[in-house]
């Protein structure tokens, strides 16, 4: 197995990741990419409360996680990798090419980001991330849920508060 | 019941204006909880929007719905900023309608609040209200 899914979502660790996408996956480690936590061991003592036993956590900055990468996409589990925002996925696809796709699966409101579905809310530099993503190989699509119909960038961006 | 502290319950969707519906039709207590829902809320937008609902409040008791969720690690965040405040986490209907219905009166000068002690009590309710059942054949 490698790493199965490689998601943007600002909550981070939380029930859609563990129980949304970590059981039907059946992983068996997720990754923690963000300089700030990896930082902090009162955030990581925080994080490891919500992965549920059987399941490693590991924290890593971006340049962490490119030196990591290798040995995550050995493993013979399956596993997540997240990070909280379109500019951390950005950085370590430039420091650790091959990702080869990227679930949009929480980017809520802030000022300064507009609505393109209810739980994808995008500034106008996200949106430029996102599409650099893509143009640098990986499949971005946005897909909350695995219950739900993954839907592709160009749809993504099209869309508007509706949808 | 007027001078009773509220106490705040967050959770997904919609389950904490569930709850606590479901105690207001249980026990016609209609003032004891406020119900937010992280609903469309990044982790800071979560952590905003309960600091300045209790602050709006003074509610010091917060009841979560999961305990590896957005909104229980909002609140602890928030309990690391505020040692004040007590969260519960894992909450269900058991554990609030105790909250609810049990005695709070006013702490004295330098005492612990008395809803803390209830909380406590309220998450050992809730727990323990869990049952497997199975079917016999009659």
């Amino acid at each position: 197995m490698t790493i199965e899914l490689y998601r943007i979502d600002d909550r981070l660790i939380h029930g859609q990741v563990v129980v949304g996408w970590g059981q039907p996956l059946n992983v068996g480690f997720i990754v923690l990419v963000d300089d700030d936590v990896a930082a902090s061991e009162w955030e990581k003592e925080l994080y490891r409360m919500g992965v549920p036993p059987g399941v490693d956590l590991y924290f890593a900055s971006v340049k962490e996680a490119a030196e990591g990468m290798q040995a995550w996409r050995d493993d013979q589990r399956p596993g997540i990798l997240l990070t909280g925002d379109v500019e951390t996925m950005r950085r370590l696809t430039a420091a650790a090419p091959g990702i080869p796709a990227v679930n949009v699966g929480g980017i809520h409101h802030r000022s300064g980001r507009a609505e393109r579905l209810r739980y994808v809310f995008l500034t106008p530099d996200e949106e430029r991330g996102l599409r650099a993503l893509q143009e640098g190989g990986a499949i971005v699509t946005a897909q909350d849920v695995p219950s739900a119909r993954p839907m592709p960038l160009r749809e993504l961006l099209d869309s508007g508060a509706q949808k | 019941m007027s001078d009773t502290p509220v106490a705040i319950v967050l959770g997904h969707g919609r389950v904490a204006e569930g709850l606590v519906s479901a105690v207001e039709r249980i026990t016609g207590i209609t003032d004891r909880f406020v119900a937010l829902s992280n609903e469309g809320l990044g982790t800071n937008e979560i952590q905003e929007l309960l600091r300045e609902r209790m602050e709006a409040t003074g509610a010091r008791v917060v009841f979560t719905d999961l305990p590896a969720g957005s909104c229980n690690f909002a609140a602890c965040r928030l309990l690391r900023l505020r040692p004040d405040i007590v969260v519960v986490t894992g909450v269900n209907l058991p554990a609030l309608l105790h909250f609810a219905t049990s005695p709070q009166p006013a702490a004295g000068e330098g005492e612990e609040p008395a809803a803390f002690k209830v909380a406590e009590e309220a998450a050992e309710r809730g727990a323990t209200s869990m049952r497997f059942m199975r079917g016999k054949p009659a």
